[in-house]
């Protein structure tokens, strides 16, 4: 069942499309991710998603509730941490949680118990009376999941959630998402961190430009491009480039102190270096093949889309 | 749409902005003292009947505590970055601005009746027509709310902006509305006054308090609920409208 429905989104701001055309569709239980550089439509897409803006052409469904047709009932599913983590900072971070819980209709009870949770679980429980303004960047990213997960949403939407975070917070916010989704809620993550795509989504649309360029599960889209596998060799001199295209070597790239070069024949790759070592007197002093990363993988995407 | 959890997300959108935007410095400065020090300047060192002025000073303090809320809560969510989460929750466009009419109606509303109370006991003023008291406090705090919420409406996020370009509308309407010039002293400059919502405050707590409005309380009502329609109306299209451009 896809739990959540894009269909033909489109949104322009004056003569700059921004979403051209997007169409996604996420299964319950994933955790899908959005890749796409800075300005590519990530969130405007994520904004037309969770109801903030409204698109000029297309459809939202929500657990097959139309957005636009009745955002109330549609956003009574979700969960979202926006961009920068907002909340509200003259506001303490229980009553941060308890009104946001309040929105969703929780009672009494189950507020107050399900925010303590929270709280310890997120390790703020002794800065629970402290208005938000007083809290770091980290901390106030903490609340503002907190303020997303409160009501157990069926869908959780979280846009660049580790953006500009030290390292634990940062573990803290994959360790939530993953605790969420094992939980039962299906999860969007926009990013533009491929690590972190690549370690949480079972399946990733990369955007280009307001268009998807690709969906699949990372390591299909990773494999999409196997054929630019690569070597790293050095020399104990410097050498042209020119030097190293030979044969099925497509191309060479100066890396460091190293060559990248780049073959669809790993194996007939490495014998022509030794020819090329051997009739250039050269001596290798390393080696070693690589698939490509799914960085790789994005960055070739986005170069031919 | 369900028309329990719309109402509810009316509330929410309420209580949030009591529990934020009440204790802002400039809705304590433009909400309560402004009105206050501006009717001591006027009355103060002059042989005036504070009785007679004191409907004007009335509906001048609920224009002001009514309005100042409103101008704020939207500019400083946008400048806060909390307006998009906002509009994240189950919550849509109308309950927002209903939430902050309804928040910017009961400072007003709550302000405007203590000092009605305090008047009273001060002044020893009787009550001529009480359902017009009620009506000009429940009308005209709305219809002055939803002023400040049209006010707030154009896509900004400095707070400041607002609260200058809500000062430009609010005082030229306080001259022509009878506060403290009575409108049947007004002389060739009454049409003036028939421009103002405010005018037709005050006349109702004039009929209220001594008896003495100009116009009905009917026709003074009926205009405050027009007035009320035509500023959320105004603020909805405004702010529907950013929201579709992503402002």
């Amino acid at each position: 069942m896809d739990i959540i429905e894009a269909r033909n989104l489109k949104k322009s701001f004056g003569p700059v499309t921004a979403v051209d055309d997007v169409s996604l569709c996420v299964k319950k239980g994933e955790i899908f991710g959005f890749l796409g550089q800075n300005g590519a439509g990530k969130t405007t897409t994520i904004r037309m998603l969770t109801g903030v803006l409204i698109p000029d052409a297309g459809i939202v469904r929500i657990c097959g509730v139309d957005i636009l047709r009745d955002p109330l009932e549609a956003k009574m599913h979700m969960g979202i941490i926006p961009e920068n983590g907002t909340v509200y900072a003259d506001l303490t971070a229980e009553k941060n949680i308890l009104w946001t819980a309040k929105c969703y209709g929780m009672d009494r009870r189950s507020r107050e118990e399900k925010a303590k949770e929270i709280l310890a679980r997120l390790g703020l429980e002794s800065r629970k009376d402290d208005l938000v303004r007083t809290f770091s960047k980290g901390m106030r990213q903490r609340i503002s999941i907190a303020c997303a997960i409160v009501h157990s949403p069926p869908v959780l939407f979280l846009d660049e959630p580790t953006t500009g975070l030290d390292v634990l917070s940062r573990r803290l916010v994959i360790d939530t998402v993953r605790h969420m989704n094992r939980e039962g809620s299906t999860v969007l993550i926009t990013t533009h961190n491929l690590e972190e795509a690549n370690a949480l989504c079972s399946r990733v649309s990369v955007i280009h430009r307001g268009k998807i360029i690709g969906t699949d599960s990372p390591e299909k889209i990773r494999k999409q491009f196997d054929t630019a596998g690569y070597i790293e060799v050095s020399f104990d001199r410097s050498v042209q480039g020119s030097m190293l295209v030979t044969g099925s070597i497509s191309r060479a790239e100066p890396h460091g102190d190293k060559w990248r070069v780049y073959s669809d024949d790993t194996d007939w790759a490495i014998k022509a270096l030794t020819r090329v070592a051997e009739q250039n007197n050269l001596k290798i002093l390393s080696v070693a093949t690589s698939t490509p990363s799914l960085e790789q993988a994005f960055i070739e995407m986005t170069e031919e889309a | 749409m369900d028309l329990k959890r719309f109402v509810w997300s009316v509330l929410m959108v309420t209580e949030k902005n009591m529990r934020i935007y009440y204790y802002k410095g400039s809705v304590v400065i433009f909400g309560l003292l402004f009105p206050f020090i501006m009717f001591l300047t006027f009355f103060i060192g002059r042989d005036l009947d504070l009785v007679l002025f004191f409907p004007g000073f009335l509906g001048m303090m609920l224009f002001f505590s009514a309005s100042s809320t409103g101008p704020l809560i939207t500019p400083w969510e946008k400048r806060e970055k909390t307006y998009e989460r906002l509009v994240s929750l189950p919550v849509v466009i109308e309950s927002i601005i209903l939430g902050d009419i309804l928040s910017g109606a009961v400072f007003g509303f709550v302000i405007t009746t203590l000092v009605w109370l305090a008047g009273s006991f001060l002044l020893h003023l009787s009550l001529t027509n009480p359902a017009a008291l009620v009506l000009a406090l429940l009308l005209g705090s709305l219809a002055f709310a939803a002023l400040g919420t049209l006010l707030s409406s154009p896509a900004t996020d400095t707070p400041s902006n607002i609260m200058m370009f809500s000062n430009l509308v609010r005082l030229p309407l306080i001259f022509v509305s009878g506060i403290f010039i009575p409108l049947n002293k007004l002389g060739d400059w009454a049409w003036t006054n028939l421009l103002s919502p405010l005018t037709y405050l005050v006349d109702l707590f004039h009929t209220a308090i001594t008896g003495d409005g100009v116009y009905s309380p009917v026709i003074d009502s009926a205009i405050l609920i027009v007035v009320i329609i035509i500023f959320a109306s105004g603020a909805k299209l405004i702010q529907q409208h950013n929201l579709h451009n992503g402002r």
